[in-house]
């Protein structure tokens, strides 16, 4: 067994270099590092969960602290102690229901029996049963405390083996969640997208590339427009894989939207996250999208997967979660080397370069957000974070990125 | 038993072969960082700390090497220190980079280094490089990925077994100018097969002012594509093979990576090593080499094209910094006024406090300084713990860690602070100065980090001006003992040696002044057109033709170009002997030793021996202390010797029989046979005719004095007149001249008879 530590800190030196990036990718690998320390976590005898939390959650802070930017690795550490929350809550619930009346072993039927309802429920797909749970206890706030305050004092010696056996279930059946998003996204492709429509997208998302061809596999005929830009020309590498797959696709750059926007029927991006109050940070230049789309009563379509939700608030968003990316990727250092001079006094350097990797739409430019679990227009996505977190996770989470 | 042998040999090729693509898949790639750089331009600040540790935008520079060596995916790195190496082995261990998972760092120590050659030597006596490494220096910035470059070198040391190492180059203008405002670096000439890559020519010396670079013709000939870039710039980032170190092992003459390693490589076509070159594109590498480039490099950084090794990024455990907007970038636990204006592109330190009114652009301050108020900081670099009292100003300065400014003292552009030096109240430092707790160390005895004796630097410019610095610097220091920094300052300032004071603004941090890039432009102006000449007669060494007046001496025969430089060089010698009265014996030692340089007889020691001892006499003004000289850079000026006051012919003689008197020895030396005397006296009549007129009513006379002095013999005298006979009546004016003399000779040698 490797040591935790090493783990952890293996985690986020790769995203502290940046080595690690995209919210898909961070999301799985901070998921299964999460798994690992529930895994190895000791148990002390009394008061598990909450130990339990507290040691996700260090492992949370050192990980965000490592790479503020990326935002799904704070939603997977606030969404796994929102599990463990749950988790430590619903035996106790049916302890509670069944007014103690049985003895130790009777309680490991009935954990027992409640896994395989579990199993059963989450091989339907849906994470819903224990969002809602929550829904029940947030409206009563004193009688959640009043449950925790009893678990703590809990008598189960067999308690801790059992939460944490089905914390690993649930964190598993999160990674199979990640894992399996861009699925459950494409299947509603066929919805949205009908016959001989004009779609237009931006750059390069999995995402959008899987919903579209999901809709192609299913004899969909239609048209992609896609709006290339500088710097990172990612739109030539949806154009070559939508080409692979039969789709025919026009390329256009990203600053002739406005002229192409009134030919289009709907348009449909990735996104980098979700924000509380359902506005998305996206890749740079999706803002004048979004604009375009509006002028002309274009569908402006996110598809996004559930650990993209995050549960900040976009204040200052420019300084605290943009991530100013190397100058090189617009200018040939080289060629401008005498322009970037600064060794002559006379002139001190006159030429500088931002490259800002995000930016920020906000809600009223969003029509739909499409994720695993359905569709839901912006004003829905603060009940979606209710759901997925836990309230009490919330501010401690935002203090590093404040 | 052959047929065995080349079996066993054959099935253990095979063997070596199935086992060659495991073993690349397996071998994990090595690195060398020479933690030490093997000069002094970082002095006086590396006198106390080494050069890899010091602070580039408040993290120390090896963090940003061994950052990027691990991003490219080197798995073990030899860390290489000599200077200081206590100090590197500590930093390192208390950092984190000892306990990476697949990356290991070791450290590999001697402190009686002076090179890098000795230093592939030691770590190849080691025997730890097994495979293909990388060499660079703890000094070099870069987020280049090495993938490619390593594949490349791969591939061709499959095929050609003698291409041992891959040089990494950048593209860069070609400008002088931008070069030495952006690293401060000469121009680097570089001869690459645009086919192969094959770095076929480095000159990295080469003098902008002379305008011509040497080929050699064979290189043309081989060839059959040769592309000749000046728009290049050496990353000195290397992949090597094994090979490498066993050729330095071989040739243990090598010292210096390029001077001596690569072109001793490209010219040594004996073994048919060669070097190939690899071109980054849009990535950054740079090396910093000196004040200079430190300042342009932590500006890149600063504006991100180091991208990810930038302070907002965590790359090393430096602390939490934060990018704002204008590039400004801000640790935690700042107090800052709120009257500070603090400007774009500046880095501010963790705990570090700022007063009212102070302003602040530009510059990077380390943590926990402590900055009074109304201070004017510009483009400067603060490191940590430095206090500055109000109303100090910087400008374009570095100052060390622990440093104390008092009220109101002030840096003007380019000083240097080492550690702990107490500036005192209202004192001003001027431009360029060094200032540091430790004394200047004597030019000969740097023992600490010695910089490779430079080959390139003349024995001229050696003998007469080395030899003044090196007097005013003994003084110098003898002042430095009291303290010189203002009431209550502590440290000594250092005076300026190595290349006088008109070459510190190359290397320091201040911009390059308007009058000096005028300079540099118009120098650009006169040698556009560069002559790429292809000369038979020299030798294939490719060095540069080595005369300093292009213009004129273009057309001259070598030979002549050859004694008019030896006739330079014995009579700066002279002068030197005579200024500061060396002994006969060894100037006769010195000027044996041209002689034989330059290959020349010793009629032409004695000719040039005299000529040096006449032009002393026309110089000396009347018949003071020898002492005051100017010393003339090149025989052409002699023209302007017309211009001198006429002397009074007595004094001008008695001033030449001073100095006949003073060094008949010298000249006594060389007069083994007459024919050198005939040569003097030719030489002579040569000079009264053209570049010493004065002389020419005393011809006479002082061929007397020589005679008197028993260095002309009475033969030589006649037989002088005597092949003067036939000649032209032009060139028998002395003969004329001394015609009365020349009578009185002939009598007395009859009277002898």
């Amino acid at each position: 067994m490797p040591d935790i530590q090493a783990l952890v800190s293996d985690l986020a030196s790769k995203l502290r270099k940046r080595r690690v990036q995209g919210s898909y990718e961070t999301a799985r690998l901070t998921a299964e590092l999460l798994c690992a320390v529930i895994l190895q976590h000791k148990e002390p005898t009394t008061n598990g969960a909450a130990s339990l939390i507290e040691a996700v959650r260090r492992v949370g802070e050192q990980l965000i602290a490592a790479n503020p930017v990326e935002l799904a690795v704070g939603n997977i550490v606030r969404h796994v102690l929102h599990i463990i929350r749950e988790e430590d809550l619903s035996p106790l619930t049916d302890i509670v229901g069944e007014l103690k009346l049985s003895a130790e072993d009777d309680v490991e039927d009935i954990a027992e029996d409640e896994n395989s309802q579990k199993s059963s429920a989450t091989t339907d797909g849906c994470l819903l049963k224990p969002p809602l749970l929550l829904a029940v206890f947030e409206h009563l706030p004193d009688s959640a405390t009043a449950c925790q305050t009893f678990s703590s004092e809990n008598i189960f010696a067999g308690k801790g083996k059992k939460l944490k056996s089905e914390l690993i279930k649930a964190v598993n059946e999160l990674i199979e969640d990640i894992n399996t998003c861009r699925e459950g996204i494409a299947e509603q492709a066929m919805e949205l997208i009908h016959q001989n429509e004009v779609i237009l997208t931006l750059g390069h998302s999995k995402f959008v590339k899987e919903f579209l061809c999901a809709a192609k596999e299913k004899k969909r005929s239609f048209e992609v427009f896609i709006a290339d830009g500088a710097p990172k020309f990612e739109g030539h590498i949806l154009a070559k894989e939508l080409d692979k797959k039969g789709l025919k696709a026009i390329v256009i750059t990203d600053s002739a939207v406005f002229a192409m926007i009134s030919r289009v029927n709907m348009v449909i991006v990735g996104v980098h996250a979700v924000m509380a109050n359902g506005g998305v940070i996206a890749p740079a230049g999706l803002h004048v999208l979004a604009l375009a789309a509006k002028k002309h009563d274009v569908p402006f379509v996110v598809v996004a997967s559930t650990h993209e939700l995050c549960s900040l608030y976009p204040h200052n968003l420019e300084v605290l979660l943009n991530e100013m990316r190397c100058p090189s990727e617009l200018l040939n250092f080289e060629e401008f080397s005498d322009c970037i001079d600064y060794g002559i006094a006379s002139s001190s350097s006159l030429l500088h370069v931002v490259n800002p990797a995000f930016d920020y739409v906000p809600p009223e430019l969003i029509s739909l957000f499409v994720t695993d679990i359905g569709g839901y227009s912006p004003s829905y996505i603060y009940r979606l974070i209710a759901d997925y977190y836990s309230s009490e996770d919330l501010p401690p989470q935002q203090k590093p990125a404040s | 038993m052959g047929a065995q042998k080349k079996r066993a040999a054959a099935a253990a090729a095979a063997a070596r072969v199935s086992e060659d693509p495991d073993d690349l898949a397996r071998q994990p790639l090595q690195a060398i960082l020479l933690a030490d750089s093997f000069t002094t331009k970082f002095r006086p600040i590396t006198l106390e700390r080494p050069k890899v540790l010091l602070p580039l935008v408040n993290v120390p520079m090896i963090n940003y090497t061994l950052a990027w060596l691990e991003a490219a995916g080197v798995a073990e790195v030899f860390v290489f220190c000599c200077a200081h190496s206590k100090q590197v082995i500590d930093y390192l261990e208390n950092s984190e980079w000892f306990s990476q998972p697949n990356f290991t760092v070791k450290t590999i120590e001697s402190h009686n280094i002076i090179s890098a050659g000795d230093a592939l030597r030691l770590i190849y006596e080691q025997n730890v490089i097994h495979g293909d490494f990388v060499l660079i220096s703890g000094d070099t910035v870069s987020n280049m990925s090495l993938t490619q470059a390593l594949q490349e070198h791969k591939e061709r040391k499959k095929k050609d077994n003698n291409a041992v190492m891959t040089m990494i180059i950048k593209k860069s203008k070609p400008s002088p100018i931008t070069r030495q405002s952006r690293l401060g670096t000469d121009e680097l000439f570089m001869a690459i097969d645009p086919n192969t890559k094959q770095l076929l020519y480095y000159e990295d010396k080469a003098d902008h002012s002379k305008g011509t670079i040497c080929l050699d013709k064979m290189l043309l000939a081989e060839n059959p594509s040769i592309s000749l870039h000046n728009d290049k710039q050496d990353c000195y980032i290397d992949i090597c093979s094994p090979e490498v170190l066993s050729l330095f092992t071989d040739n243990f003459d090598y010292q210096h990576l390029r001077r001596h390693f690569v072109k001793g490589l490209l010219l040594d076509d004996i073994m048919g090593y060669k070097i190939f070159t690899h071109e980054i594109h849009s990535s950054y590498a740079a090396r910093i080499d000196n004040y200079r480039s430190y300042d342009i490099v932590s500006k890149d950084i600063i504006q991100r094209w180091t991208y990810p090794y930038v302070p907002d990024v965590k790359f090393c455990g430096n602390r939490a910094t934060k990018l704002e907007r204008r590039g400004m970038y801000r640790a935690l636990e700042i107090e800052q006024s709120r009257s500070a204006q603090v400007g774009s592109f500046t880095v501010i330190g963790y705990g570090t406090k700022i007063g009212s009114n102070s302003k602040i652009s530009d510059s990077v301050i380390g943590e926990g300084c402590t900055i009074g108020s109304n201070v004017l900081i510009e483009g400067s670099y603060i490191w940590d713990n430095v206090i500055i009292e109000d109303g100090c100003e910087l400008r374009h300065v570095i100052v060390c860690d622990g440093v104390i400014m008092k009220a109101g003292a002030v840096l003007k552009p380019g000083v240097v602070l080492s550690f702990k030096v107490v500036i005192g109240e209202r004192f001003v430092v001027p431009a360029y100065s060094k200032v540091s707790l430790l004394q200047q160390p004597t030019v000969h005895d740097s023992d600490e980090e010695l910089e490779y004796a430079d080959n390139s630097s003349g024995t001229v410019e050696f003998s007469c001006t080395a030899d003044q610095s090196n007097g005013e610097m003994t003084s110098e220091s003898s002042e430095a003992h009291k303290p010189k920094l203002g009431t209550g300052g502590v440290g000594y300032i250092w005076s300026i040696c190595e290349g006088g004071q008109e070459e510190e603004w190359r290397h320091s941090v201040a911009p390059i002044p308007e009058d000096k890039l005028t300079e540099l432009s118009e120098a650009m102006d006169d040698d556009q057109e560069l002559v790429t000449q292809d000369r038979t007669a020299l030798s294939t060494s490719g060095e540069l033709i080595s005369d300093s007046n292009a213009s004129e001496g273009d057309d001259n025969e070598d030979s002549k170009d050859d004694s008019v430089y030896f006739e330079k060089e014995v009579e700066a010698t002279f002068l030197r002997a005579v200024e500061e009265n060396v002994k006969v014996d060894h100037v006769i030692l010195e000027v044996n030793s041209l002689r034989l340089s330059y290959n020349m007889t010793s009629a032409d020691c004695a000719g040039a021996v005299f000529y040096s001892m006449m032009k002393l006499a026309i110089k000396t003004p009347h018949s003071s202390a020898i002492g005051l000289l100017t010393l003339y850079p090149s025989p052409f000026s002699m023209v302007a010797s017309n211009a001198y006051p006429i002397y009074l012919s007595g004094e001008l003689q008695q001033n030449t029989a001073n100095i006949i008197t003073t060094w008949q020895k010298l000249l006594k030396s060389y007069l083994l046979e007459i024919d050198e005397e005939i040569e003097i006296i030719l030489k002579f009549e040569e000079m009264c005719l053209e570049s010493a007129k004065e002389f020419s009513p005393l011809f006479a006379r002082i061929l007397h004095i020589l005679y008197d002095k028993d260095i002309l013999q009475e033969d030589a005298i006649l037989r002088w007149a005597d092949e003067k006979e036939g000649a032209d009546e032009s060139d028998k004016v002395f003969v004329r001249q001394s015609e009365k003399f020349i009578q009185w000779l002939r009598e007395a040698s009859e009277e002898e008879d």
